[in-house]
């Protein structure tokens, strides 16, 4: 109990070392960097497994503090913490974690940069665990930084593609930006409550005294503080979560390779967002006494059902098959934000778990068609899949279901449901309930739009000709490692090896039965999360209003893959040219859709511009005003060093030189003197002598 | 002239010989010969003052200074000369001008 809470801070610390592990291990030590990385996931993985045991049996929150550094009377402390919700994350990133690392090795494995993906790869999980433990803000803050440069590093790992420097250069920006307003709640936070740990029995900010006071006091814009520190603390979120205006992103991250997309947009960086806002819950919900619910969470509402219905357009009319997925999975985190909005901690985070596991799936199972048709990623060109790769199949259809909410069966209705219900409930408006509807129809549509064009109808994959996006060493027949330089043209579509495909049938297993503990009759998940004691009820499952918002959406999923079935399945797409179905109803607004409602070229137009010609400005301010007055220093010392070089050289050398020349010829004189003739000097005693007689003499007269 | 000028007159005339032998010649052997024209020259006077000068009894003072003397010389001659073989065998000449390597 105590052990687990003592050796927590293993779960994270044991990637890190595989990280420092594989950084270290030169280049071909592919199985060494692969072992180390698995192995120490399967160890963290236990470890977090333990500790899910220990919250199922004392589910109260545990933390560790400790010091840090102290500044003047002021400490600043950090610690993790242990409850149910960090529990349920750590298991479900280090097993989701856990099977894209073992998928990774099938799918990397003709890459030559195999070890520096794996020292990457830890490197993401270990920061995202990090993220999950932190009981402080300032950790989880250092640990989300840290996500966000393995994201940075991940999706630029191709970095010789022009696209991939650039989307890792677009998400690293985009969720600054985020950052930001996160790092600016963080300090109002600590100027507030003069802590930022979020639990230390009764003293930290997430507890009733700092709340408390947080919500007495309003800013000048009528504002309680806790709600302006909730918001900007949500900024953060939006950045990181892909939230509307901030998701732009998302989508371009797909330039890496696939099973960063599944780690990306399934478990981890995505989910940080949304972790980050149900661990800052009692912060948000916070309010004053006559409100009955936050204008921070409201906020959280809005903005997740904008995305979810925003994105969910837009997924539509997507034609390759990694963004159709990415703009789901940003639809997916709508919903999830308007969860944590109109529900709670319990309803959000249980879509986020379910989330991670179809999602993680359907993105794996998008990379074992893209594996097996060669690199191809347009679904216009694929079709038929379904007798070629049949588990791919079978498992996508899984995760598609699941992500569809298929009544009864799949894990993502009971989730979906949960959201939905608790959006009927809420009083605040019924529109995040219609048009979460509509998104939920939407992505039933799209995701019966993409599997009726990639799996049925007949085979468009030209072969010969690929039009890769992910141009890699293909080497498909053997476990050659070599670079090719034009690489064998591929022969037929084919199954992934089975590294790849038993990842997938894991995940479609947890697809399925993860929703059983959370349905209405047996509310399991919620119960653990909220501490609240569990029965099973199954009368809930027949009340009228549970049975009436499961009716209407089990007849929303079901109209959604009717339509998609009517539109595509009936009649399949027969050539890659073939124009969308949809586009020949309604042209305009399938363009629109297809271009993304040109939030890239509005951006584009509204900052990007401005920031070029901002940067612009700077560049000739600093060619010609500063370095002017640079250069103009420059000279001026240029000028006095001329002057002294002048002086040194003309009246200080050269007198110095006189003199000594004078020197040296007075010394050659005197030395002429003793010039070694013995008769010399015995002629200068002799005439010495003779002065002396003389003097001697002249003396003895006077 | 009194006997005592007569002989300080060939001293003195002696020494000069010397003087100038020891000045002019070139070779090392006849430049040792004029010192020790000058060195007798002053034996001359030591005798020449113990003679004629003032003094009392017959104390033998000054001719026992004249043979400390001519002792001095013949050693320093032995020695004079041993230098002057010295130099023939490193120089292999026996000119004093040719003996330079002692200037500054």
């Amino acid at each position: 109990m105590t052990l687990i809470l003592q050796w927590l801070w293993l779960i994270p610390a044991l990637p890190l070392i595989a990280a420092f592990l594989s950084a270290l291990a030169p280049q071909p030590c592919r199985r060494f960097s692969a072992t180390i990385a698995i192995g120490s996931m399967i160890g963290s993985l236990s470890l977090a497994c333990c500790a899910f045991a220990s919250t199922l049996k004392h589910s109260e929150r545990l933390v560790r503090n400790f010091e840090w550094f102290r500044f003047g009377d002021q400490s600043l402390q950090l610690g993790w913490v242990l409850d149910p919700l960090t529990a349920v994350m750590l298991v479900m990133v280090c097993f989701v974690g856990l099977l894209i690392f073992i998928y990774s090795v099938g799918y990397m494995a003709h890459d030559e940069n195999f070890t520096r993906f794996f020292c990457f790869l830890s490197l993401f999980a270990a920061a995202m665990l990090g993220v999950v433990i932190a009981n402080s803000l300032l950790l989880l803050f250092i640990s989300w930084e840290l996500v966000g440069l393995a994201s940075y590093l991940l999706i630029g790992f191709w970095y010789h593609k022009p696209s991939a420097a650039a989307a890792a250069k677009k998400a690293f920006i985009t969720t600054r930006v985020g950052d930001l307003g996160f790092l600016l709640g963080m300090l109002w936070l600590y100027s507030q409550s003069g802590t930022l740990l979020f639990y230390n029995h009764g003293h930290g900010c997430m507890e009733a005294d700092a709340l408390s006071k947080m919500v007495a006091q309003t800013t000048s814009l009528g504002l309680a503080v806790s709600t302006g520190i909730s918001l900007l603390i949500f900024c953060g979120a939006v950045g990181k979560s892909g939230q509307v205006p901030l998701h732009v992103w998302l989508p371009d991250a797909m330039e890496g390779p696939t099973p960063v997309s599944a780690l990306i947009h399934a478990a981890t960086m995505v989910a940080a967002g949304v972790f980050l806002v149900a661990r800052v819950y009692p912060l948000m919900s916070a309010h004053a006494a006559g409100v009955t619910v936050s204008s921070a969470l409201q906020v959280v509402t809005w903005t997740g059902v904008i995305t979810a219905l925003f994105a969910a357009t837009i997924a539509v009319a997507q034609t390759d098959i990694k963004r159709i997925l990415a703009y789901s999975t940003v639809s997916q985190l709508g919903f999830m934000m308007v969860g944590l909005g109109v529900g709670g901690v319990a309803v959000g985070m249980f879509h986020l778990i379910t989330h991670a596991f179809f999602k993680a799936l359907l993105f794996m199972g998008a990379g074992s068609v893209i594996h097996g048709c060669h690199e191809e990623q347009d679904i216009r060109r694929m079709g038929g899949l379904r007798k070629i790769m049949p588990v791919t199949f079978t498992t996508y259809a899984v995760g598609m279901l699941a992500l569809s909410g298929f009544p009864l069966l799949f894990s993502g209705f009971w989730s979906k449901d949960e959201i939905l219900h608790s959006a009927h409930r809420w009083h605040i408006s019924h529109w995040p309930f219609y048009l979460m509807l509509c998104a939920a129809f939407l992505t039933a549509f799209y995701m019966t739009r993409q599997v009726f064009y990639v799996f049925f109808g007949n085979c468009r994959l030209k072969l010969g000709q690929t039009t890769s996006s992910e141009q890699r060493t293909v080497d498909h027949g053997g476990t050659v490692v070599v670079e090719h330089p034009h690489h064998e043209l591929p022969s037929e579509p084919h199954e992934s090896p089975a590294v790849m495909t038993l990842p997938l049938v894991v995940l479609a297993v947890f697809a399925i039965v993860l929703g059983f503990v959370g349905t209405p009759a047996w509310p399991w998940f919620q119960s653990f999360l909220e501490h609240e004691h569990l029965r099973f009820n199954g009368a809930a499952l027949t009340e009228a209003a549970t049975l009436k918002t499961m009716l209407i959406s089990s007849v929303i999923a079901l109209g959604g893959i009717a339509l998609g079935w009517l539109l595509y399945g009936k009649r399949p797409c027969q050539r890659p040219g073939d124009i969308d179905v949809l586009e020949r109803g309604q042209p305009e607004i399938f363009t629109l859709l297809r271009n993304k409602y040109y939030v890239d070229e509005a951006y584009e137009w509204a900052f990007v511009r401005f920031n070029a010609w901002w940067a612009r400005t700077c560049d000739l301010l600093d060619t010609w005003v500063w370095n002017g007055l640079v250069q103009l220093c420059a000279y001026v010392f240029v000028g006095i060093a001329w002057v002294n070089k002048f002086l040194d050289e003309n009246a200080i050398n050269r007198g110095f030189d006189e003199g000594c020349a004078r020197l040296t010829q007075g010394g050659g004189l005197m030395s002429r003197l003793q010039n070694g003739s013995l008769q010399g000097y015995l002629r200068v005693i002799g005439i010495a002598l003779a002065v002396l007689a003389l003097a001697l003499m002249w003396g003895c007269k006077q | 002239m009194s006997p005592l000028s007569a002989y300080l007159l060939l001293s003195s005339f002696l020494f000069a010989i010397g003087l100038a032998g020891a000045l002019t010649r070139r070779n090392a052997i006849l430049v040792l010969i004029g010192i020790e024209l000058m060195l007798n020259a002053a034996n001359l006077n030591f005798i020449a003052f113990w003679r004629f000068g003032s003094h009392t009894g017959n104390q033998v003072t000054g001719i026992i200074f004249v043979i400390f003397s001519i002792a001095v010389a013949a050693a320093e001659a032995a020695v004079g000369l041993a230098l002057i073989i010295a130099i023939y065998r490193h120089y292999k000449s026996t000119d004093v001008e040719d003996i330079k390597t002692l200037k500054g």
